[in-house]
Protein backbone atom coordinates (compact mmCIF):
# COMPACT_ATOMS: atom_id res chain seq x y z
CA UNK A 1 0.00 0.00 0.00
CA UNK A 2 1.28 3.44 -0.83
CA UNK A 3 1.12 5.92 2.02
CA UNK A 4 2.68 8.83 0.13
CA UNK A 5 -0.19 11.18 -0.69
CA UNK A 6 -0.63 12.12 -4.30
CA UNK A 7 0.08 15.70 -5.27
CA UNK A 8 -2.80 18.02 -4.42
CA UNK A 9 -4.59 15.48 -2.27
CA UNK A 10 -6.48 17.37 0.41
CA UNK A 11 -6.26 16.54 4.10
CA UNK A 12 -8.22 13.37 4.78
CA UNK A 13 -7.97 11.77 1.38
CA UNK A 14 -5.27 9.27 2.19
CA UNK A 15 -5.74 6.70 4.95
CA UNK A 16 -2.65 5.41 6.72
CA UNK A 17 -1.75 1.77 6.02
CA UNK A 18 -0.36 1.03 9.48
CA UNK A 19 -1.78 -1.49 11.95
CA UNK A 20 -2.25 0.93 14.89
CA UNK A 21 -5.26 3.12 15.60
CA UNK A 22 -5.44 6.87 16.02
CA UNK A 23 -8.27 8.44 18.00
CA UNK A 24 -8.41 12.18 18.43
CA UNK A 25 -10.59 14.57 20.42
CA UNK A 26 -11.48 18.15 19.54
CA UNK A 27 -13.51 20.93 21.11
CA UNK A 28 -13.18 24.38 22.62
CA UNK A 29 -11.50 24.92 25.99
CA UNK A 30 -13.77 23.64 28.75
CA UNK A 31 -15.53 21.07 26.59
CA UNK A 32 -14.27 18.24 28.80
CA UNK A 33 -12.48 16.45 25.95
CA UNK A 34 -9.23 15.90 27.89
CA UNK A 35 -11.12 14.30 30.76
CA UNK A 36 -12.82 11.94 28.32
CA UNK A 37 -9.54 11.04 26.64
CA UNK A 38 -7.88 10.27 29.98
CA UNK A 39 -10.76 7.99 30.99
CA UNK A 40 -10.59 6.28 27.62
CA UNK A 41 -6.86 5.72 28.00
CA UNK A 42 -7.31 4.11 31.43
CA UNK A 43 -9.90 1.73 30.04
CA UNK A 44 -7.78 0.78 27.02
CA UNK A 45 -4.71 0.17 29.15
CA UNK A 46 -6.77 -1.93 31.52
CA UNK A 47 -7.85 -4.01 28.52
CA UNK A 48 -4.19 -4.61 27.70
CA UNK A 49 -3.80 -2.38 24.65
CA UNK A 50 -0.59 -0.41 24.16
CA UNK A 51 -1.61 3.26 24.45
CA UNK A 52 0.38 6.38 23.62
CA UNK A 53 -0.65 10.01 24.21
CA UNK A 54 0.19 12.89 21.92
CA UNK A 55 -0.63 16.35 23.11
CA UNK A 56 -0.99 19.55 21.14
CA UNK A 57 2.01 21.85 21.31
CA UNK A 58 4.39 19.43 22.99
CA UNK A 59 7.30 18.78 20.61
CA UNK A 60 10.38 19.22 22.80
CA UNK A 61 12.40 20.96 20.08
CA UNK A 62 9.72 23.31 18.78
CA UNK A 63 8.15 24.14 22.14
CA UNK A 64 10.99 26.49 23.15
CA UNK A 65 10.43 28.59 20.06
CA UNK A 66 6.66 28.70 20.62
CA UNK A 67 7.24 29.71 24.22
CA UNK A 68 9.68 32.42 23.17
CA UNK A 69 7.19 33.80 20.66
CA UNK A 70 4.34 33.79 23.15
CA UNK A 71 6.32 35.24 26.02
CA UNK A 72 7.65 38.12 23.94
CA UNK A 73 4.34 38.47 22.08
CA UNK A 74 6.04 38.47 18.70
CA UNK A 75 3.82 35.81 17.11
CA UNK A 76 1.53 37.01 14.33
CA UNK A 77 -1.42 34.98 12.99
CA UNK A 78 0.91 33.70 10.26
CA UNK A 79 3.82 32.64 12.49
CA UNK A 80 1.42 31.35 15.16
CA UNK A 81 -0.05 29.07 12.51
CA UNK A 82 3.33 27.94 11.13
CA UNK A 83 4.99 27.20 14.47
CA UNK A 84 2.03 25.07 15.54
CA UNK A 85 2.15 23.23 12.21
CA UNK A 86 5.87 22.63 12.81
CA UNK A 87 5.17 21.23 16.25
CA UNK A 88 2.38 19.05 14.89
CA UNK A 89 4.47 17.57 12.08
CA UNK A 90 7.35 16.85 14.42
CA UNK A 91 4.97 14.92 16.67
CA UNK A 92 3.45 13.08 13.70
CA UNK A 93 6.86 12.06 12.41
CA UNK A 94 8.45 11.18 15.76
CA UNK A 95 5.56 10.10 17.98
CA UNK A 96 2.47 9.19 16.02
CA UNK A 97 3.65 7.35 12.89
CA UNK A 98 6.22 5.04 14.57
CA UNK A 99 3.64 3.95 17.16
CA UNK A 100 0.97 3.39 14.52
CA UNK A 101 3.47 1.25 12.64
CA UNK A 102 4.11 -0.67 15.84
CA UNK A 103 0.40 -1.39 16.27
CA UNK A 104 -0.29 0.93 19.24
CA UNK A 105 -3.35 3.02 19.97
CA UNK A 106 -2.41 6.68 19.73
CA UNK A 107 -4.66 9.16 21.51
CA UNK A 108 -4.31 12.80 20.50
CA UNK A 109 -5.71 15.67 22.55
CA UNK A 110 -6.45 18.18 19.73
CA UNK A 111 -5.51 17.55 16.13
CA UNK A 112 -5.60 19.37 12.77
CA UNK A 113 -9.10 20.76 13.45
CA UNK A 114 -7.76 22.85 16.33
CA UNK A 115 -5.46 24.55 13.85
CA UNK A 116 -8.19 24.89 11.22
CA UNK A 117 -10.56 26.54 13.71
CA UNK A 118 -8.07 28.72 15.61
CA UNK A 119 -6.04 29.94 12.68
CA UNK A 120 -9.18 30.82 10.74
CA UNK A 121 -10.46 32.70 13.82
CA UNK A 122 -7.17 34.64 13.63
CA UNK A 123 -7.81 35.65 10.03
CA UNK A 124 -5.53 33.15 8.29
CA UNK A 125 -6.66 31.82 4.90
CA UNK A 126 -8.70 28.63 5.45
CA UNK A 127 -7.41 26.79 2.36
CA UNK A 128 -3.83 27.62 3.14
CA UNK A 129 -4.09 26.13 6.65
CA UNK A 130 -5.71 22.98 5.27
CA UNK A 131 -2.82 22.77 2.82
CA UNK A 132 -0.25 22.96 5.64
CA UNK A 133 -1.79 19.84 7.17
CA UNK A 134 -2.36 18.02 3.90
CA UNK A 135 0.10 15.27 4.86
CA UNK A 136 -1.33 14.66 8.34
CA UNK A 137 -2.24 11.08 9.24
CA UNK A 138 -6.00 10.58 9.04
CA UNK A 139 -7.43 9.44 12.40
CA UNK A 140 -9.33 6.18 12.80
CA UNK A 141 -12.03 8.26 14.50
CA UNK A 142 -12.24 11.95 15.37
CA UNK A 143 -14.57 13.16 18.12
CA UNK A 144 -15.87 16.68 18.53
CA UNK A 145 -17.13 17.54 22.01
CA UNK A 146 -19.88 20.02 21.32
CA UNK A 147 -20.41 22.45 24.18
CA UNK A 148 -22.55 25.58 24.36
CA UNK A 149 -20.28 28.62 24.65
CA UNK A 150 -21.64 29.69 28.06
CA UNK A 151 -21.10 26.24 29.59
CA UNK A 152 -17.47 26.10 28.44
CA UNK A 153 -16.80 29.69 29.46
CA UNK A 154 -18.20 29.08 32.93
CA UNK A 155 -15.94 26.02 33.39
CA UNK A 156 -12.83 27.92 32.32
CA UNK A 157 -13.47 31.36 33.75
CA UNK A 158 -14.68 30.20 37.17
CA UNK A 159 -11.60 28.08 37.82
CA UNK A 160 -8.77 30.01 36.26
CA UNK A 161 -9.27 33.73 35.89
CA UNK A 162 -5.72 34.53 34.67
CA UNK A 163 -5.85 34.04 30.89
CA UNK A 164 -2.74 33.97 28.75
CA UNK A 165 -2.28 36.54 25.97
CA UNK A 166 -2.72 34.30 22.92
CA UNK A 167 -5.20 32.02 24.66
CA UNK A 168 -7.48 35.03 25.13
CA UNK A 169 -6.92 36.15 21.53
CA UNK A 170 -5.45 39.44 22.79
CA UNK A 171 -3.19 39.57 19.73
CA UNK A 172 -6.28 40.25 17.62
CA UNK A 173 -7.30 43.42 19.44
CA UNK A 174 -10.87 42.18 19.91
CA UNK A 175 -11.25 43.74 23.33
CA UNK A 176 -8.94 45.45 25.81
CA UNK A 177 -10.09 43.22 28.64
CA UNK A 178 -8.77 39.60 28.50
CA UNK A 179 -11.96 37.88 29.64
CA UNK A 180 -14.11 39.82 27.18
CA UNK A 181 -11.57 39.12 24.41
CA UNK A 182 -11.54 35.42 25.34
CA UNK A 183 -15.34 35.23 25.01
CA UNK A 184 -15.32 36.77 21.54
CA UNK A 185 -12.40 34.59 20.42
CA UNK A 186 -13.91 31.34 21.75
CA UNK A 187 -17.22 32.19 20.06
CA UNK A 188 -15.39 32.54 16.74
CA UNK A 189 -13.60 29.21 17.24
CA UNK A 190 -16.87 27.52 18.16
CA UNK A 191 -18.51 28.83 14.97
CA UNK A 192 -15.64 27.46 12.94
CA UNK A 193 -15.81 24.04 14.65
CA UNK A 194 -19.49 23.87 13.69
CA UNK A 195 -18.51 24.46 10.08
CA UNK A 196 -15.78 21.80 10.28
CA UNK A 197 -18.30 19.24 11.55
CA UNK A 198 -20.10 19.60 8.21
CA UNK A 199 -16.89 19.46 6.19
CA UNK A 200 -15.09 16.51 7.85
CA UNK A 201 -16.08 13.14 9.37
CA UNK A 202 -16.10 14.31 12.98
CA UNK A 203 -18.28 12.33 15.38
CA UNK A 204 -20.21 14.81 17.48
CA UNK A 205 -20.43 14.13 21.21
CA UNK A 206 -22.91 15.99 23.38
CA UNK A 207 -20.56 17.39 26.03
CA UNK A 208 -23.42 18.57 28.23
CA UNK A 209 -24.26 14.97 29.18
CA UNK A 210 -22.93 13.40 32.37
CA UNK A 211 -19.23 12.53 32.15
CA UNK A 212 -19.83 8.80 32.66
CA UNK A 213 -22.58 8.77 30.01
CA UNK A 214 -20.23 10.39 27.48
CA UNK A 215 -17.51 7.90 28.37
CA UNK A 216 -19.81 4.92 27.83
CA UNK A 217 -20.81 6.25 24.45
CA UNK A 218 -17.19 6.97 23.52
CA UNK A 219 -16.17 3.38 24.34
CA UNK A 220 -19.09 2.08 22.28
CA UNK A 221 -17.90 4.09 19.29
CA UNK A 222 -14.35 2.89 19.66
CA UNK A 223 -14.88 -0.79 20.46
CA UNK A 224 -15.55 -1.94 16.84
CA UNK A 225 -12.20 -0.41 15.79
CA UNK A 226 -10.25 -2.47 18.29
CA UNK A 227 -10.98 -5.78 16.59
CA UNK A 228 -7.75 -7.42 15.48
CA UNK A 229 -5.45 -5.21 17.59
CA UNK A 230 -2.82 -7.03 19.56
CA UNK A 231 -2.86 -6.78 23.30
CA UNK A 232 -0.81 -8.03 26.19
CA UNK A 233 -1.85 -9.21 29.60
CA UNK A 234 -2.70 -6.01 31.45
CA UNK A 235 -0.30 -7.03 34.20
CA UNK A 236 2.61 -6.82 31.75
CA UNK A 237 1.66 -3.49 30.31
CA UNK A 238 3.70 -0.49 31.33
CA UNK A 239 1.80 2.78 31.31
CA UNK A 240 3.35 4.96 28.61
CA UNK A 241 1.44 8.21 28.96
CA UNK B 1 2.62 51.21 -11.72
CA UNK B 2 4.73 48.64 -9.93
CA UNK B 3 2.80 46.96 -7.14
CA UNK B 4 3.64 44.16 -4.77
CA UNK B 5 1.67 40.96 -4.66
CA UNK B 6 2.07 37.54 -3.09
CA UNK B 7 2.26 34.07 -4.67
CA UNK B 8 -1.47 33.56 -4.08
CA UNK B 9 -2.35 33.68 -0.40
CA UNK B 10 -2.62 36.81 1.69
CA UNK B 11 -0.46 37.80 4.62
CA UNK B 12 -3.09 38.32 7.36
CA UNK B 13 -3.55 42.02 8.03
CA UNK B 14 -1.22 43.22 5.28
CA UNK B 15 -2.08 45.17 2.14
CA UNK B 16 0.82 44.68 -0.30
CA UNK B 17 -0.30 47.84 -2.07
CA UNK B 18 1.06 49.97 0.80
CA UNK B 19 4.61 48.72 0.18
CA UNK B 20 6.92 51.09 -1.66
CA UNK B 21 10.45 49.74 -1.42
CA UNK B 22 12.27 47.18 -3.56
CA UNK B 23 12.67 43.52 -2.82
CA UNK B 24 15.84 42.18 -4.40
CA UNK B 25 16.78 38.55 -4.00
CA UNK B 26 20.21 37.00 -4.46
CA UNK B 27 19.94 33.25 -4.93
CA UNK B 28 22.57 30.58 -5.43
CA UNK B 29 23.83 27.46 -3.79
CA UNK B 30 26.02 27.21 -0.68
CA UNK B 31 29.52 28.60 -1.13
CA UNK B 32 28.90 30.38 -4.43
CA UNK B 33 29.78 33.74 -2.86
CA UNK B 34 26.35 35.27 -2.23
CA UNK B 35 27.35 37.02 1.01
CA UNK B 36 30.32 38.71 -0.65
CA UNK B 37 28.08 39.92 -3.46
CA UNK B 38 25.36 41.15 -1.12
CA UNK B 39 27.93 43.17 0.84
CA UNK B 40 29.39 44.66 -2.32
CA UNK B 41 25.98 45.46 -3.75
CA UNK B 42 24.93 47.15 -0.54
CA UNK B 43 27.94 49.48 -0.76
CA UNK B 44 27.16 50.35 -4.38
CA UNK B 45 23.50 51.10 -3.68
CA UNK B 46 24.24 53.21 -0.62
CA UNK B 47 26.74 55.28 -2.60
CA UNK B 48 23.91 55.91 -5.08
CA UNK B 49 21.70 57.15 -2.24
CA UNK B 50 19.46 54.15 -1.71
CA UNK B 51 18.63 53.05 1.82
CA UNK B 52 19.43 49.35 2.08
CA UNK B 53 18.30 46.66 4.54
CA UNK B 54 19.39 43.01 4.55
CA UNK B 55 18.12 39.65 5.63
CA UNK B 56 19.03 36.03 5.04
CA UNK B 57 17.97 32.51 5.96
CA UNK B 58 17.61 31.57 9.64
CA UNK B 59 18.14 35.12 10.87
CA UNK B 60 14.72 35.48 12.49
CA UNK B 61 14.27 36.68 16.03
CA UNK B 62 11.63 33.99 16.55
CA UNK B 63 12.99 30.73 15.15
CA UNK B 64 16.73 31.06 14.42
CA UNK B 65 17.85 29.73 17.81
CA UNK B 66 15.37 26.87 17.66
CA UNK B 67 16.49 25.78 14.20
CA UNK B 68 20.12 25.87 15.36
CA UNK B 69 19.30 23.69 18.35
CA UNK B 70 17.29 21.24 16.24
CA UNK B 71 20.19 20.94 13.78
CA UNK B 72 22.70 20.23 16.54
CA UNK B 73 20.79 17.11 17.50
CA UNK B 74 19.42 16.43 14.00
CA UNK B 75 16.21 15.65 15.77
CA UNK B 76 13.35 16.98 13.68
CA UNK B 77 11.45 15.06 11.03
CA UNK B 78 11.75 16.39 7.48
CA UNK B 79 8.32 18.01 7.20
CA UNK B 80 8.81 19.58 10.60
CA UNK B 81 12.15 21.02 9.40
CA UNK B 82 10.49 22.42 6.31
CA UNK B 83 7.82 24.11 8.41
CA UNK B 84 10.37 25.38 10.93
CA UNK B 85 12.20 27.10 8.06
CA UNK B 86 8.87 28.47 6.84
CA UNK B 87 8.25 29.88 10.34
CA UNK B 88 11.67 31.54 10.28
CA UNK B 89 10.91 32.96 6.84
CA UNK B 90 7.45 34.23 7.85
CA UNK B 91 8.87 35.98 10.91
CA UNK B 92 11.50 37.71 8.78
CA UNK B 93 8.95 38.59 6.12
CA UNK B 94 6.63 40.23 8.61
CA UNK B 95 9.15 41.78 10.97
CA UNK B 96 12.12 42.62 8.73
CA UNK B 97 11.09 42.67 5.07
CA UNK B 98 7.65 44.33 5.27
CA UNK B 99 8.77 47.19 7.56
CA UNK B 100 11.73 47.91 5.25
CA UNK B 101 9.48 47.90 2.17
CA UNK B 102 6.93 50.15 3.89
CA UNK B 103 9.73 52.59 4.60
CA UNK B 104 10.88 52.61 0.97
CA UNK B 105 14.13 50.71 1.51
CA UNK B 106 15.86 48.39 -0.91
CA UNK B 107 15.61 45.03 0.84
CA UNK B 108 18.49 42.77 -0.17
CA UNK B 109 17.79 39.20 0.76
CA UNK B 110 20.54 36.63 0.79
CA UNK B 111 18.39 33.72 -0.46
CA UNK B 112 14.60 33.69 -0.35
CA UNK B 113 11.96 31.00 -0.50
CA UNK B 114 13.56 29.41 -3.59
CA UNK B 115 16.56 27.95 -1.74
CA UNK B 116 14.14 26.65 0.87
CA UNK B 117 12.02 25.04 -1.84
CA UNK B 118 15.12 23.48 -3.38
CA UNK B 119 16.45 22.05 -0.12
CA UNK B 120 12.98 20.68 0.76
CA UNK B 121 12.38 19.12 -2.66
CA UNK B 122 15.83 17.52 -2.73
CA UNK B 123 15.01 16.03 0.69
CA UNK B 124 11.86 14.45 -0.71
CA UNK B 125 9.12 17.00 0.05
CA UNK B 126 6.12 17.08 -2.28
CA UNK B 127 6.91 20.11 -4.51
CA UNK B 128 3.25 21.20 -4.69
CA UNK B 129 2.89 21.02 -0.94
CA UNK B 130 5.97 23.07 -0.11
CA UNK B 131 5.13 25.67 -2.79
CA UNK B 132 1.66 26.03 -1.26
CA UNK B 133 3.21 26.49 2.17
CA UNK B 134 5.16 29.50 0.84
CA UNK B 135 2.25 30.93 -1.17
CA UNK B 136 2.01 33.85 1.30
CA UNK B 137 5.46 35.10 0.24
CA UNK B 138 5.87 38.35 -1.70
CA UNK B 139 6.93 38.22 -5.32
CA UNK B 140 10.31 39.99 -5.43
CA UNK B 141 11.14 42.72 -7.95
CA UNK B 142 13.95 40.55 -9.20
CA UNK B 143 15.81 37.36 -8.37
CA UNK B 144 19.48 37.25 -9.37
CA UNK B 145 20.67 33.67 -9.52
CA UNK B 146 24.41 33.23 -9.09
CA UNK B 147 24.92 30.04 -11.03
CA UNK B 148 27.83 27.67 -10.70
CA UNK B 149 28.55 24.00 -11.39
CA UNK B 150 29.80 21.57 -8.79
CA UNK B 151 33.38 21.26 -10.24
CA UNK B 152 33.81 25.06 -9.93
CA UNK B 153 32.13 25.08 -6.54
CA UNK B 154 34.49 22.55 -4.92
CA UNK B 155 37.64 24.75 -4.80
CA UNK B 156 35.61 27.67 -3.39
CA UNK B 157 34.17 25.55 -0.63
CA UNK B 158 37.65 24.19 0.15
CA UNK B 159 38.97 27.75 0.38
CA UNK B 160 36.14 28.60 2.80
CA UNK B 161 37.08 25.81 5.20
CA UNK B 162 35.66 22.62 3.72
CA UNK B 163 32.41 20.72 3.50
CA UNK B 164 29.62 21.55 5.93
CA UNK B 165 27.49 18.65 7.20
CA UNK B 166 24.15 20.12 6.04
CA UNK B 167 25.49 21.69 2.85
CA UNK B 168 26.69 18.20 1.93
CA UNK B 169 23.27 16.68 2.62
CA UNK B 170 24.83 14.36 5.21
CA UNK B 171 21.50 14.19 7.04
CA UNK B 172 20.25 12.07 4.13
CA UNK B 173 23.16 11.12 3.31
CA UNK B 174 23.76 11.08 -0.42
CA UNK B 175 27.10 9.31 -0.57
CA UNK B 176 29.46 7.10 1.37
CA UNK B 177 31.59 10.02 2.57
CA UNK B 178 31.39 13.79 2.97
CA UNK B 179 32.83 14.59 -0.46
CA UNK B 180 30.63 12.14 -2.41
CA UNK B 181 27.57 13.32 -0.55
CA UNK B 182 28.51 16.96 -1.17
CA UNK B 183 28.84 16.36 -4.90
CA UNK B 184 25.58 14.45 -5.19
CA UNK B 185 23.63 16.78 -2.95
CA UNK B 186 24.87 20.00 -4.55
CA UNK B 187 24.25 18.58 -8.02
CA UNK B 188 20.63 17.96 -7.04
CA UNK B 189 20.25 21.39 -5.41
CA UNK B 190 21.66 23.16 -8.46
CA UNK B 191 19.37 21.13 -10.76
CA UNK B 192 16.43 22.17 -8.65
CA UNK B 193 17.47 25.84 -8.61
CA UNK B 194 17.81 25.68 -12.42
CA UNK B 195 14.25 24.37 -12.61
CA UNK B 196 12.99 27.08 -10.27
CA UNK B 197 14.89 29.69 -12.32
CA UNK B 198 12.74 28.83 -15.33
CA UNK B 199 9.53 28.54 -13.37
CA UNK B 200 9.92 31.85 -11.50
CA UNK B 201 11.90 33.83 -14.08
CA UNK B 202 15.21 34.40 -12.30
CA UNK B 203 17.93 36.46 -13.96
CA UNK B 204 20.79 33.99 -14.15
CA UNK B 205 24.37 35.26 -13.76
CA UNK B 206 27.43 33.18 -14.54
CA UNK B 207 29.13 33.03 -11.14
CA UNK B 208 32.18 31.13 -12.39
CA UNK B 209 33.68 34.40 -13.61
CA UNK B 210 36.18 36.38 -11.51
CA UNK B 211 34.40 37.86 -8.50
CA UNK B 212 34.81 41.52 -9.60
CA UNK B 213 33.29 40.77 -12.96
CA UNK B 214 30.24 39.07 -11.44
CA UNK B 215 29.90 41.87 -8.87
CA UNK B 216 29.96 44.58 -11.56
CA UNK B 217 27.45 42.67 -13.65
CA UNK B 218 25.13 42.29 -10.65
CA UNK B 219 25.36 45.96 -9.58
CA UNK B 220 24.72 47.17 -13.12
CA UNK B 221 21.59 45.02 -13.39
CA UNK B 222 20.23 46.16 -10.03
CA UNK B 223 20.90 49.84 -10.75
CA UNK B 224 19.10 49.52 -14.10
CA UNK B 225 16.13 47.93 -12.37
CA UNK B 226 15.93 50.63 -9.71
CA UNK B 227 16.24 53.41 -12.30
CA UNK B 228 13.48 51.88 -14.41
CA UNK B 229 11.07 51.82 -11.50
CA UNK B 230 12.15 55.03 -9.83
CA UNK B 231 9.36 56.50 -7.71
CA UNK B 232 9.92 59.97 -9.09
CA UNK B 233 11.19 61.12 -12.44
CA UNK B 234 14.28 63.29 -12.63
CA UNK B 235 12.24 66.45 -13.43
CA UNK B 236 10.14 65.92 -10.30
CA UNK B 237 13.22 66.41 -8.14
CA UNK B 238 12.96 69.92 -6.67
CA UNK B 239 15.62 72.44 -7.65
CA UNK B 240 17.84 73.53 -4.76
Amino acid sequence: MNHVPAAHSAYGEVSPPWPGRLFIVEGIDGSGKSTQLTLLSQWLQGEGYPVVFSEWNSSPIVRNTTRRGKKRQILTPLTFSLIHATDFHDRVEREIVPFLKAGAIVLADRYVFTAFARDFARGVDADWVRGLYRLAVVPTMAFYFRTPLEVALKRILSGRPKLKWYEAGMDLGLHAEPQASYRIFQARILDEYERLVKEYPLTVMDATRAIETQQKLLRKHIAPHLVGLRRTDAMHAKVTS
Amino acid sequence: MRRFETYGKNIPGVDPGELTGWLIVIEGTDGVGRTTHVNHLRGVLEREGYAVAETGLTRSDLAAAGIRRAKEGNTLGSNAYNLFYATDFADRLERQILPALRAGFVMLTDRYTYSLLARAIVRGADPDWIKDVYSFSLKPDAVYYLRIDVPELVPRVLAQGGFDYWESGMDLPMGTDLFDSFVNYQTRVIDELDRLALEYGFETLDATRPIDETADDLSARVLRLLARHSHESEDAIPQP
